[in-house]
């Protein structure tokens, strides 16, 4: 039985390269957020979280006229690597990036949150910087739930759908995630591939919610439930 | 020393009353003391020392440096203030050992040094064993000693301490007054600490200031404001026995004596400057200014008749509690049977009594 198993791996590669990015991201606006008070910051707030609750042919759309061969981000883009962005795997990438930067933004700011404020207060008063104190009191006393919570926005990631359909397309071998080669393969009635590929998804999302659970039963923080 | 003016409002809001601090006090080399109930403003004054707090008005000068002025816009961020902060949790960082704790606040001070200073540390306040333990894994009273140590090491003007006794038992309190002796001795950092205990203002305090709702109402040595507790708040703060409302009946400068009114007895006191006949007064005298004697006949000059409530028997001294908000205090074994007697005279002295 051939099954073609590039769908799987891009899919996995693009999650594990828009986590990382979501996590550059999300930490520093949730730090924002969790942290400073500014006008407009609840309009921020709801703006990040925007992308959870919009239909994905919307934010396709906007991506696709953001990111086209007409907009000024797409010449730069073509500018600096020399071909388009839509339609190819790293749009692939942008696509899941608007899934689970927002779920990270609002985890990693509860989680932040969480943390006992005289914590924060102790390391300034012992002379700490604002970055000092990120990486070595806040990130380490939050660090399960914000790994749980990247667990979570990679499982996010794997199964996105109709963004990605919109500015990355169904070109096999090269833009065809998971989900969408699964689509495909349920339309084409190739029923064998489909439970395989539906399997294994099913598979990975429940180990890593089981892995982001463990996680977040953090013996530093409050006790809550991934989802 | 620190020199503090602060004034910050919060507007009453659905569920708070809203509360004003406005106050001035300094504090010099030694340990000084905010006293005052819960809710009198003396941790948000440590947090605005401390720069947690932004005050709304005022000017906090530590040494000669200004850590905040309301007219000049200074308001300097919290680890610029060389400010040694000791949580009332201890705030140690949970997921550092001792060591690492220490560590973490001793990263201003030049590399050089640093390891033998956090070592000098660990040393001299005992923790040289637990070094490398996590704080969970720590008595309180070692949880505490670093928490002092972690504040210290940097070096810091002024030490805050923010009811470090809360919660302790006797021979942890006991401890903490010694360390924080011994940091006076060695260290010489002035120390500013806040509490509601009067016990601890003996224990610790060269200086006191009294707070009541925001407001500072006295300052002076713990000896001084207990003895004349500067209004009858105060000394109901101070949670002193013998604050006894009295009319003025009469006064005589000549012989400087006058006659006051309590209850439905006449008393005997010294001339009052200042005071007209029919004012209400508040009275205060110490427990030991008076002395009891089992009721027998008529009560004899300045002398009035009391039934005994309950007696309280401490290490170092006997207290009797009395009808008419009276209480005694006299030497373990002064008098003899005293449950066997129910009823009581109380004699006041005539010189010693002191208006609020």
């Amino acid at each position: 039985m051939g099954i073609d198993w590039f769908p799987l791996w891009l899919s996995l590669r693009v999650a594990a390269i828009s986590t990382a990015i979501a996590l550059a991201i999300g930490l520093w606006l949730a730090w924002i957020l969790a942290n400073r008070s500014f006008r407009g910051k609840e309009i921020l707030d709801a703006a990040v979280t925007l992308p959870l609750v919009l239909p994905p042919t919307v934010l396709g759309y906007y991506l696709l006229v953001l990111l086209g061969r007409a907009s000024p981000i797409g010449h730069l883009y073509e500018w600096l690597f020399g071909g388009p962005l839509v339609f190819t795997w790293q749009a692939a990438v942008v696509a899941s990036l608007f899934h689970s930067t927002p779920l990270l933004v609002k985890s990693a700011r509860a989680a932040f949150e969480s943390v006992d404020r005289s914590y924060e207060r102790a390391a300034r008063n012992l002379g700490a910087t604002e970055l000092r104190l990120f990486w070595r009191v806040t990130l380490p006393l939050a660090r399960r739930s914000i790994l749980a919570a990247a667990a979570l926005a990679f499982a996010r990631s794997l199964g996105d759908f109709g963004v990605t359909l919109m500015i990355a397309g169904n070109i096999p071998g090269r833009t065809q995630t998971v989900s969408v080669a699964i689509y495909d393969a349920v339309e084409a009635g190739n029923g064998a591939t489909a439970r395989v590929l539906v399997l294994i998804i099913s598979a990975i999302a429940l180990a890593i919610l089981t892995l982001a659970n463990r996680l977040t039963s953090n013996p530093f923080g409050p006790r809550q439930t991934a989802l | 020393m620190i020199q503090a003016r602060i004034r910050k409002q919060y507007a009453p809001g659905p569920d708070s009353a809203g509360f004003s601090l406005d106050l001035e006090f300094q504090a010099a080399a030694g340990v000084t003391v905010l006293f005052g109930s819960s809710g009198a403003g003396k941790t948000l004054t440590l947090d605005a020392i401390a720069g947690f707090v932004r005050p709304d008005e005022g000017r906090i000068l530590l040494d000669d440096q200004i850590l905040f002025d309301g007219a000049a816009r200074v308001h300097l961020p919290p680890r610029s203030r060389h400010c040694g902060y000791v949580f009332q949790n201890y705030a140690l960082f949970p997921h550092m050992t001792l060591r690492q704790n220490l560590e973490f606040a001793a990263e201003r001070a030049p590399s050089l040094g640093r390891h033998r200073k956090v070592t000098e540390m660990l040393e001299k306040f005992h923790l040289t064993e637990v070094a490398g333990s996590r704080p969970y894994q720590l008595s309180g009273g070692q949880k505490q000693r670093c928490s002092i140590a972690r504040a210290l090491i940097g070096a810091p003007r002024v030490l805050l301490l923010d009811e470090p006794a809360r919660g302790l038992d006797a021979p942890l309190r006991a401890e903490l007054y010694s360390v924080l002796r011994q940091v006076r001795q060695e260290f010489g950092t002035p120390i500013l600490l806040v509490t509601h205990d009067t016990e601890e203002c003996f224990e610790l305090a060269d200086e006191m200031v009294v707070l009541r709702e925001g407001r500072a109402v006295q300052n002076g040595t713990p000896r001084k404001v207990f003895e004349q507790p500067a209004n009858v708040d105060v000394a109901r703060l101070l949670g002193l026995y013998n604050v006894l409302p009295m009319e003025i009946r009469s006064l005589d400068p000549g012989r400087n004596t006058s006659r006051l009114r309590y209850q439905d007895f006449e008393l005997t006191g010294p001339y009052f400057p200042g005071r007209l006949i029919g004012d209400q007064v508040w009275l205060y005298l110490r427990p030991d200014q008076l002395s009891v004697a089992p009721r027998n006949g008529r009560p004899a000059f300045n002398q009035i008749p009391a039934t005994l409530l309950r007696t309280v028997e401490k290490p170092e001294r006997l207290r009797l509690e009395f009808s008419g908000d009276i209480a005694v205090e006299m030497p373990p074994g002064a008098i003899q049977n005293i449950a066997s007697v129910k009823e009581w005279v109380i004699e006041f002295p005539s010189a010693g009594l002191r208006v609020l």
